[in-house]
């Protein structure tokens, strides 16, 4: 069966599942301790401050796959990682040799909070910086979905655009997609 | 070696510093300036890290949190009073 | 063995962040500095608190980890500081070199 996306979470006092995860993992961080006052605080806190936080929250997909989610946060990492020495190389070149160039990426996603995972994938990944979502969210109505959305993305060292755009929507785009199942 | 290796990153930092100094005087924009300052942020949380290590104590830790804190929403309130010419509306 | 795998990490981030900063010096307009910053200088000190890590973890009693609070606090923000930059380039319309390809996929303001 197919699952289909999800705004709410399965269990009322525990909006969201991940966020408390994180929180309960940053405050044993904070304290650089795993004693048990600290973790009985932190089961605390991390139920507590999602249930107070939720009602001014608005309403994103959650993540639905967390295995799939894991593998590509580590595909990211290592992206970022290749992609800096390139970047690096690109900076210390010629300026002359680079051909910069603003690409606009057809976007498949509808939701915000995607969205904008997305677009800090791309400002971290090759030579790309993301710089706007078109359409204008002024121009949008409420509660209707534009026709198509674009992410406008500059790009250091532009040579193929559609090869780019292809890269784009298949290593990054796809498993998001896929995650938030939207 | 290691206070060797910390002195030379120190002196890395440090040029990187007098470079985005030389950004944030020249400009020729306001947004360039706000990249400088940001990248001055940035490294400054490197050189009180290095410190840190130099001197063998791990209390500088809540200061660079702080800065990496007050860096990131200084730069988004100065860059969203750019472009809506109000922080809060 | 610990020491020489912290010195390379020190030295390879410090040289991540000299190359942002050389970016954000060399490169001719706005659009083409940013990327030095936001990707070089992130990562650069990511090396350099993961140094810190393993130093803090080796010299002192237990296993330090908070400095990858501060990583993973500077991967989140970076893309979003430089997102309201251009943001803020785009809207003053700065000029950017002439070979810029595709630069009437910027759309007007509201």
């Amino acid at each position: 069966m197919r699952s289909q996306m999800r705004l709410e979470a399965k269990f009322r006092w525990l909006p969201t599942p991940l966020r408390s995860l994180l929180l309960f993992i940053v405050w044993l961080l904070l304290n650089n301790s795993v004693s048990a006052g600290h973790i009985v605080l932190a089961v605390i806190l991390a139920i507590v401050i999602p249930l107070a936080t939720s009602p001014f929250r608005t309403k994103q997909p959650l993540v639905l796959k967390p295995g799939l989610a894991f593998r590509h946060l580590m595909l990211v990492l290592y992206d970022i990682i290749t992609a800096n020495v390139q970047v690096a190389i690109l900076i210390l070149g010629p300026n002359k040799k680079l051909t910069p160039g603003f690409v606009k990426v057809p976007l498949d996603l509808t939701h915000d909070m995607p969205i904008t995972i997305l677009a800090s994938t791309v400002s971290l990944t090759p030579g790309t910086v993301s710089a706007e979502v078109y359409p204008w969210r002024e121009c949008l109505t409420e509660g209707k979905e534009p026709e198509e959305r674009f992410l406008l993305i500059h790009v250091l060292n532009l040579e193929d655009e559609q090869a780019l755009i292809n890269t784009i929507k298949q290593r990054y785009e796809a498993p998001l997609k896929e995650i938030f199942q939207c | 070696m290691l206070e060797t290796v910390i002195l030379i990153v120190f002196a890395m930092i440090g040029l990187s510093l007098l470079l985005n100094v030389w950004r944030l005087l020249v400009g020729p924009s306001v947004p360039d300036r706000i990249l400088a300052l940001d990248t001055m942020y940035i490294n400054t949380i490197a050189l009180i890290i290095l410190y840190g290590m130099s001197m063998g104590t791990a209390l500088y830790f809540e200061a660079a949190l702080l800065i990496a804190m007050l860096g990131f929403v200084s730069t988004v309130a100065v860059c969203k009073y750019l472009l809506r010419g109000d922080i809060i509306e | 063995m610990i020491e020489w795998i912290i010195s390379i990490l020190l030295l390879l981030g410090g040289s991540f962040v000299l190359v942002g900063s050389i970016g954000l010096v060399k490169m001719p307009d706005f659009f083409m500095r940013l990327h030095g910053p936001t990707k070089a200088t992130t990562l650069g000190m990511a090396l350099l608190l993961t140094a810190s890590m393993i130093f803090f973890s080796s010299t002192q009693a237990g296993f330090s980890a908070k400095e990858i609070l501060i990583s993973l606090f500077l991967l989140l923000t970076a893309p979003i500081s430089g997102y309201m930059m251009i943001k803020a380039a785009i809207h003053h319309k700065l000029d950017s070199i002439e070979r810029t390809k595709g630069i009437d996929n910027i759309e007007d303001d509201v």
